[in-house]
């Protein structure tokens, strides 16, 4: 080794150790603040405790906007894990012209601006006289999460063999069967790693939301901004720390099966 | 043959579910909005973009967009080429170790994120405390409300969308490449120069447009590391529509965006293309 790919090397660790520390911070700060038994944000706290959590039940708001959120991720990513495997399918085995039309498409909403994506939909159903503000929210974190699922299952049905659901069939499965015994296991950790994503995506979305939720709507991200506007206290830091805590459990278990690496073919 | 044939036919339909919906609910939708700013009281006319494009005001808010997402974007790549390299050689609890630290901040939403970095970044916070423990400076660095900030906390959250594109394409780099052109006599610079970087284009380009067309949109990080005082075109879509009720504004300022961002999809595409027409 010379001098210059010793140098790259230590360049490259140093740079890659220093990127996760900057990317860690924000979580540091959020569990350290919500520890604190000063409401100013005071780093490091000046003594700890726990009245932040003690304070979450009794906060107004907060416990409706997590239910809500949660419940519209889940229900856009389940749908979004459906369309996309389809398209994903008819992408990857179809021969028919337009498929990488019809990939950049789909995957397409992640790269444009939420808030116009947000406007546009909220004028359009505006326009048809729609005004059900929870099936708004669920109709427009669609469009951001399928992009997620589509990449991902995507790449990893082009590995696939598709000759393997013939063979299966072959062999005496009925077709529906032969796709759910031969398919869905190879694509499991694509759905694993592509719903999380998908998932915290939809948790995390301001911009499209903004302008579909209403008063008895709000996601945790609004009701979140809104309360650091007015009256900001570590409540909110205690409340994504939970968030941070079910996320590694999630990590853990996704680890155990199927294996952190597989989680980043994003 | 003939099964194949028939069998060519059905598979769209496959699709037709998907892109059905994001035909409706996405791409008419922006059609309306682009049409809908085209339709003043009148007739239809160009006058909204006229008093636009003739406001110097609405110049500074695209310079300041572009700036920012240029800016955030270089840094992005400057810090995340290497760490996707560090991640891709990484082993075992380093592995896991990278691999957390990407996925993990998933978990903390912007808003909050971009919260905890006020916390850091406010002049008695701890990074200038550490600044100044250190030595650095003598009196606390204004970070917070200066583009800086931004910078910091929007680099913060998008540098993910870089190191995944391009950790993708050097996980499929063949190790064999770089050493076969070692042992006939290449050096480390020209390996780099004109093996690995060609090769791993792609990521670079995928990565790019991620976070250039991501860091064009952002509205909750300017909003709380700079406020009001730093304008961009996504806080005056949200300005317009949500405080002064202005939609004519609203959507010029929203096409003007969506353009933007359209170029950026378009331009990615058609560079990918190239550079796997070249290889």
């Amino acid at each position: 080794m010379t001098t210059l790919e010793r140098l790259a090397r230590l360049a490259v660790w140093t740079i890659g150790l220093a990127v996760c520390v900057y990317l860690m911070v924000p979580l540091f700060v959020t569990v350290a603040v919500s520890f604190s038994a000063s409401p100013v944000f005071d780093l490091p706290p000046p003594s700890w405790s726990l009245r932040w959590y003690e304070a979450l039940g009794s906060k107004r708001g907060f416990l409706p906007s997590l239910t809500l959120s949660v419940q519209i991720a889940l229900i856009s990513t389940g749908i979004s894990l459906v369309l996309g495997t389809l398209t994903a399918i008819a992408v990857v085995k179809g021969r028919f012209p337009g498929r990488t039309a019809i990939s950049t498409f789909v995957v397409s909403p992640l790269m444009m601006p939420g808030l116009v994506i947000g406007i546009a939909l909220l004028q359009f159903l505006r326009e048809i006289g729609y005004r059900d503000a929870y099936t708004g929210l669920i109709l427009g974190h669609v469009i951001v999460t399928l992009p997620f699922i589509m990449r991902t299952v995507q790449a990893s049905l082009s590995l696939f063999d598709f000759t393997l659901i013939d063979a299966a069939r072959t062999l005496g499965l009925s077709y529906p069967k032969a796709v759910i015994k031969v398919l869905v296991p190879v694509l499991s950790p694509a759905y694993l790693s592509s719903g999380l994503f998908a998932f915290l995506a939809s948790m995390d979305n301001y911009p499209i939301s903004i302008f579909l939720t209403d008063a008895r709507n709000k996601t945790l991200p609004i009701q979140v901004l809104e309360y650091l506007e007015v009256r900001p206290d570590p409540t909110i830091a205690a409340i994504s720390s939970l968030l941070i805590l079910l996320t590694i459990i999630v990590l853990v278990i996704s680890d155990r099966l199927v294996g952190l690496r597989r989680m980043t073919d994003f | 043959m003939k099964k194949q044939g028939e069998q060519k036919d059905r598979t769209w339909i496959l699709a037709a579910p998907g892109v059905g919906y994001l035909t409706v609910l996405y791409a008419l939708p922006l059609g309306l909005l682009l049409l809908a700013s085209f339709r003043l009281p009148e007739a239809f006319s160009i006058s909204a973009y006229i008093d636009f494009f003739g406001d110097p005001f609405n110049w500074y808010i695209i310079w300041n967009t572009l700036r920012s997402a240029l800016l955030t974007t270089a840094f992005c790549l400057l810090i995340g080429y290497p760490a996707a390299f560090a991640l891709a050689w990484s082993k075992g609890w380093l592995q896991s170790l990278f691999l957390i630290s990407l996925i993990l901040p998933l978990s903390v939403g912007i808003v909050v994120k971009a919260f905890a970095w006020t916390i850091v970044l406010r002049s008695d916070g701890v990074l200038n405390q550490a600044l100044m423990a250190l030595g650095l400076t003598s009196e606390p660095v204004r970070l917070i409300f200066t583009e800086t900030g931004l910078i910091f906390g929007a680099v913060n959250v998008f540098v993910p969308f870089m190191i995944m594109p391009v950790y993708s394409v050097i996980r499929l780099l063949d190790p064999r490449l770089a050493e076969a052109a070692r042992t006939l006599g290449a050096g480390p610079l020209y390996v780099f120069w004109k093996i690995i970087l060609p090769l791993t284009v792609p990521g670079i380009i995928a990565g790019i447009a991620f976070v250039f067309s991501l860091a064009l949109a952002m509205y909750v990080i300017p909003t709380l590391l700079v406020g009001e005082r730093f304008m961009t075109l996504s806080q005056q879509i949200a300005r317009s529509y949500l405080y002064l009720r202005n939609e004519t504004l609203g959507s010029t300022v929203a096409v003007v965006l969506l353009v933007f961002s359209l170029i950026v999809i378009v331009a990615s595409q058609w560079l990918a293309g190239k550079v796997r027409a070249n290889t």
